[in-house]
């Protein structure tokens, strides 16, 4: 393999691979949150 | 009687005479590494280790890289089958928090563009005559991360095809490198922004994440790099793990020594070896000049695609997001996260851009070390390791 087709590989799967994984884990983390809220926070306790 | 005097002091003069040129320039390089650690504050806490690693394995007629030496067996022991980079992964993963990240996941994409200077890298070093492997490991400089520098290079280094010295000089290169963050990134930041995207206010995040979702995170993450990219989950499993410990709450005697004891142990033992190989005869070489100024290069372009991503970023969303965030997006952390703060309030005194910063610096942690993983695995794919 030459240099040249293995650099635009890399480049091509490498790069390509690294952006679709982190936006494949941005759809999951959004998941997550979305099943997994914070509690709410309960009502004020100080005032009658 | 005066045979055996002058014998024992022929035996007292070897040292000084086998001193030779290169010894003296390496000597004076370590030098230079401890005038940075010491008087500069680089990186001290490897630098300093390297620095006398380098100046033990300079001395003339020292066998501490030798078989047996002490510093041949540090590096048998934790760094030829990359249990040290590991460690100080444990122990990075147990100091991270990935809050600000999970409130806005989309600036984990400033991770993946963060990454463009390892490609870019790739390709020049590949251009400038390197052979693949080589080019690979110098192009991991772009990951901003000393640990994934050392892992990928060492993992050539061992099966033969890059020179255990080129461990050492990617080594500095790139703790160098990401101690001088600082430096190397307000100029780029400025010159591809006008002053009005700079002096973008943006709205304060929530920061609100529920602990159930940060104890799941790690595990998602660890299981997803498994998935897409196996030969890297040594790294993306054992910073993953550090974390799982910390945000569970239920080990802290572990995260302690995660991110204490076993951090400084590893680190103390990884410099003094990878210090150790940094000998006269095979580090002084055009191609350690090559690392040095490649490493740059890569730093330079991992900036460039972060802040060129906020452009993006500020035109599609109507001028709401400030782009200096993208130059966060690499994994000198929490530098980089502190540096797009100064830089911010520099441009507009009511801006705190800190929480976002933070939330993109997590994501060029996790996209360098996912970088690194996918690259390991398409090498694999493509029969070279």
């Amino acid at each position: 393999m030459s240099n040249l087709t293995f650099g635009l590989t890399l480049l091509l799967v490498g790069m390509g691979g690294t952006l679709l994984t982190l936006w494949l884990l941005t759809l999951l983390i959004r998941g997550l949150t979305a099943l997994l809220p914070p509690p709410k926070p309960g009502p004020d306790t100080k005032n009658p | 009687m005066i045979d055996a005097i002058l014998a024992g002091l022929k035996g007292l003069a070897e040292g000084s005479l086998a001193l030779d040129g290169g010894s003296l320039v390496m000597i004076a390089i370590a030098g230079v590494m401890f005038y940075l650690a010491i008087a500069k504050d680089v990186e001290p806490l490897l630098l300093l280790p390297i620095a006398f690693g380098c100046l033990l394995s300079n001395l003339p007629l020292s066998e501490l890289m030798h078989s047996g030496g002490v510093l041949k067996t540090m590096y048998d022991f934790g760094i030829g089958n990359e249990l040290f980079p590991l460690l100080i992964f444990v122990g990075i993963g147990s100091m991270t928090d990935f809050t600000p990240l999970l409130a806005n996941p989309k600036l984990l994409l400033f991770g993946a563009a963060g990454q463009l200077g390892i490609f870019a890298t790739l390709l020049l070093a590949l251009a400038l005559g390197f052979p693949k492997e080589s080019a690979v490991a110098v192009a991991t400089i772009g990951a901003c991360d000393g640990p994934t520098v050392i892992y990928v290079s060492n993992l050539f280094a061992g099966l033969g095809k890059i020179d255990t010295a080129m461990v050492g000089a990617l080594a500095v290169a790139a703790y160098s490198y990401m101690a001088l963050v600082p430096i190397i990134q307000p100029p780029i930041m400025r010159l591809l922004t006008t002053e009005k995207e700079r002096a973008v206010k943006m709205p304060p995040s929530s920061g609100k994440v529920s602990r159930a979702a940060l104890i799941a995170f790690p595990l998602v993450v660890t299981v997803i790099t498994g998935i897409v990219a196996p030969k890297g989950l040594p790294l993306m499993g054992m910073v993953m793990l550090g974390n799982f410990m910390k945000v569970t709450g239920s080990v802290s005697r572990l995260c302690k020594a995660s991110e204490n004891e076993i951090a400084n142990i590893a680190t103390l033992f990884l410099g003094l070896a990878i210090g150790g190989t940094m000998v006269a005869k095979d580090f002084l070489a055009l191609n350690t000049l090559l690392v040095f100024g490649l490493g740059l290069f890569a730093i330079v372009i991992d900036t460039v695609g972060g802040v060129l991503l906020g452009k993006l970023w500020y035109l599609l969303s109507g001028g709401k997001m400030n782009p200096l965030i993208g130059a966060a997006g690499i994994s000198a952390y929490p530098m980089a996260a502190r540096l797009v703060q100064t830089e911010g309030q520099r441009w507009n005194k009511q801006n705190f851009l800190l929480m976002h910063a933070m939330g993109a610096n997590t994501g060029g942690q996790i996209g360098s070390v996912m970088a690194a993983a996918i690259m390991l695995s398409v090498l694999k794919g493509l029969g070279l390791i």
